[in-house]
């Protein structure tokens, strides 16, 4: 009779969550469709919402008008598309690591895979002189062995949260060391150039980079879903997930691989936008209120808050475009106070 | 009675090893300053520097290079360094963590975010007026920090200053950053003070420093009896009878007075206030009367040796002593973190 109503209860609360995670799911969407079109609509040259979508469609309708496709084609949709598909990505490394190391601090961006990413395109353009996608090739790199080299050092019988939290801090101190070293034996003009690479910006958005990225996601995100099948029984503990037969280790080393990779591309794409990892994840259960992990909304929030941002960085100062990193870290910095004070309040940060 | 007069030869003892043990330490720093004189791009044999120092000529051109290079360097260094190790030692102390560090806590970030606002936006150009701006900086960052740290129920732990220092840090790098990328002139200013050098640093400077450097120093070394008592816990600290508030207040003034104004000498030199205390305690035991004396002579020591190192490491140009010392106190931090027994904080 008890174990009926339970039952009863367990699927009438199972149904609220999942209309729950539904509707915040189709909001978030909403609300990503709307400032894309946004996004396609501001700027210095106005060009008449007619005419947007008469470029969009023209590879299909061959009605094209010169100027205006290559604004609409060539600078705001390429843009547009990246900062939604890095800022997926971004949300998605961010919302893994949190949930595998159980601390809303071991984001890529804090614990510094993406400075491994910087300092490796620093040492590229600046040593090598190379261009273009090489830069970015040698960045995904940069992020990837500083990932490798922080779970190694972190590794001790096992991870613990913090010991990786500041590990990473220990390491990103490291390569902070040697981009200031790099600079100051380089030409100021480098410099500058390297420096714009530093912060992340969308300014220079070109398809190539969309289309590795995309490329790079079409594996990435199947292998995510596989892999989260598996971290079911672990929510249970790893004992019992191992009673149960579920690959505990093998499934948290492979979900660690895709988390490097996602932030691993983005960075080599947009270069180390801050804070968009970092905030995906928390917001996404902030706003999900216990209903489900809420990987798919971190990635809708990566994306929308990549893009609302790009679009202040674009427009907020007239005379200049700033890079999007420069105000997702000062949007980060809000929501990180917010964070500390409430994880404080109830007790513990990690 | 008996037991009192038994533990007081021992005792009597340890301070004697340990007061050996502390001059010793100022003759190895004396001689690394001298090493620090002689070594160079042209090395200068070491009756030269004696000479130099007793009788100058001015028309001797490796006199010039002493008086007007090496000395001020070798003098900077050995302030600066006394400085950030008696910094990390007041830090550690006053919030019974392991890792602090100026770094760690965001004062560097704080220091340099004021100086690249001065730059940028009010266009200081001189080392000597960072000097003011660093202190700023360096003040603000550490109050924004432990206030945000200490939020909550169980207040400033350990590892939410540290958290909170390395999550505020990034914020304020991610200012800089974007300052620095709208503005070449200021980019070109700041990129060599924000590595963490003692070169070119001129006479001027210490001067401006020297009088807080002396000031924080008292201070600190007048609050290691308070350090004892805070390291005992809060309850116990209060139960001794100290007011704790008042004791960390005037601690963490020390700490930032000579933090700040050490990285506005030198620029935010990362490390050397984390490690220096570590060794320190390994040689004294826990008493920071005994810390903070061993770690205001170790610092200099590991500062200067640093810096002559990076001079010899890859001719013909330098590499920044602030690099040599994340190079050396990064593995050490992490060595730090690994260790088992961090794992209860």
């Amino acid at each position: 009779m008890t174990a009926a109503i339970d039952t009863t209860g367990i699927i009438a609360s199972r149904a609220h969550s999942a209309s729950r995670r539904n509707r915040l799911a189709w909001a978030l969407a909403a609300a990503l469709a709307v400032t894309f079109a946004l996004s396609m609509y501001l700027g210095d040259f106005p060009i008449p919402v007619s005419g947007i979508i008469q470029s969009l469609f023209s590879p299909l309708t061959g009605l094209a008008n010169r100027s205006v496709d290559f604004i609409v084609l060539q600078v705001r949709l390429p843009r547009a598309l990246l900062a939604i598909a890095s800022g997926a990505a971004f949300g998605l490394s961010g919302i893994i690591f949190q949930t595998l190391l159980r601390n809303p601090l071991a984001s890529p961006d804090i614990i510094g895979i993406s400075r491994g990413a910087s300092a490796a395109a620093v040492f590229v353009i600046i040593i090598l002189g190379w261009t273009g996608l090489a830069v970015s090739l040698g960045a995904f790199a940069g992020a990837v062995l500083t990932a490798l080299a922080i779970y190694f050092l972190a590794w001790r019988n096992g991870l613990t949260p913090y010991r990786v939290v500041l590990i990473g801090i220990g390491t990103d101190a490291v390569l902070i060391a040697a981009i200031s070293y790099i600079f100051t034996r380089a030409r100021i003009n480098e410099v500058q150039q390297a420096m714009s690479w530093l912060v992340g910006s969308l300014n220079a958005a070109r398809y190539t980079d969309l289309l590795v990225l995309a490329a790079a996601m079409a594996v990435l995100i199947p292998a995510l879903i596989a892999l989260l099948r598996s971290l079911d029984p672990m929510e249970l503990g790893d004992d019992t997930a191992r009673a149960l037969g579920a690959p505990v280790e093998p499934a948290r080393l492979g979900l660690m691989l895709v988390a490097v990779a996602f932030a691993a591309f983005a960075t080599a794409a947009v270069g180390p936008v801050g804070f968009v990892a970092f905030v995906a994840g928390p917001l996404a259960r902030a706003l999900l209120k216990g209903a489900g992990r809420g990987f798919l909304h971190a990635a809708l929030i990566g994306a929308l808050v990549m893009l609302v941002s790009d679009l202040i960085a674009q427009h907020m100062l007239p005379a200049t475009q700033l890079p999007v990193g420069v105000v997702t870290g000062a949007c980060g910095a809000i929501f990180l106070l917010w964070l500390l004070i409430t994880s404080g309040r109830s007790g513990r940060v990690n | 009675m008996t037991t009192l007069t038994a533990s007081a030869p021992p005792r009597a003892q340890k301070a004697a090893r340990l007061t050996l043990g502390l001059l010793l330490l100022a003759m190895m720093l004396a001689a690394i300053a001298a090493l620090s004189l002689a070594v160079g791009a042209r090395p200068i044999p070491l009756e030269t520097v004696w000479r130099a120092l007793t009788a100058y000529d001015a028309t001797a051109t490796e006199h010039r290079i002493i008086w007007d290079l090496r000395l001020p360097r070798t003098v900077i260094g050995l302030l600066v360094g006394a400085a950030l190790g008696l910094a990390g030692a007041v830090l550690q102390g006053a919030t019974r963590n392991p890792l602090a560090d100026p770094s760690i806590l965001g004062i560097h970030a704080g220091a340099s975010l004021a100086v690249v606002l001065g730059v940028a936006f009010f266009g200081m150009t001189q080392l000597s007026s960072y000097v003011w701006l660093a202190f700023l900086g360096a003040g603000g960052a550490m109050l924004v920090v432990y206030s945000v740290a200490s939020l909550g129920r169980e207040g400033a732990t350990p590892v939410k200053l540290a958290l909170a220092g390395a999550a505020l840090s990034a914020v304020m790098f991610s200012v800089i950053n974007g300052i620095l990328l709208t503005s070449q002139r200021t980019l070109d200013e700041i990129r060599f003070w924000q590595v963490g050098s003692l070169a070119g640093r001129s006479m001027d400077i210490l001067f401006q420093v020297t009088p807080f450097l002396i000031v924080g120093a008292v201070l600190a070394l007048a609050v290691a009896r308070l350090l004892d008592g805070l390291s005992m816990g809060d309850d116990v600290a209060r139960a001794l009878g100290q007011r704790i508030g008042i004791s960390r207040a005037l601690s963490g003034l020390a700490a930032v007075i000579l933090a700040g104004a050490s990285t506005a000498a030198a620029g935010p030199i990362a490390f050397v206030g984390l490690t220096v205390p570590h060794v320190a305690r390994s040689i004294t035991g826990p008493g920071y009367r005994w810390i903070l004396p061993y770690s205001m002579l170790l610092a200099p020591i590991l500062l200067l040796g640093a810096d002559v190192l990076g001079r010899v490491i890859s001719p013909p140009g330098e590499v920044q002593v602030g690099i040599v010392t994340a190079l050396i106190g990064a593995p050490f931090f992490i060595a730090l973190v690994r260790r088992k027994k961090l794992a209860a904080l």
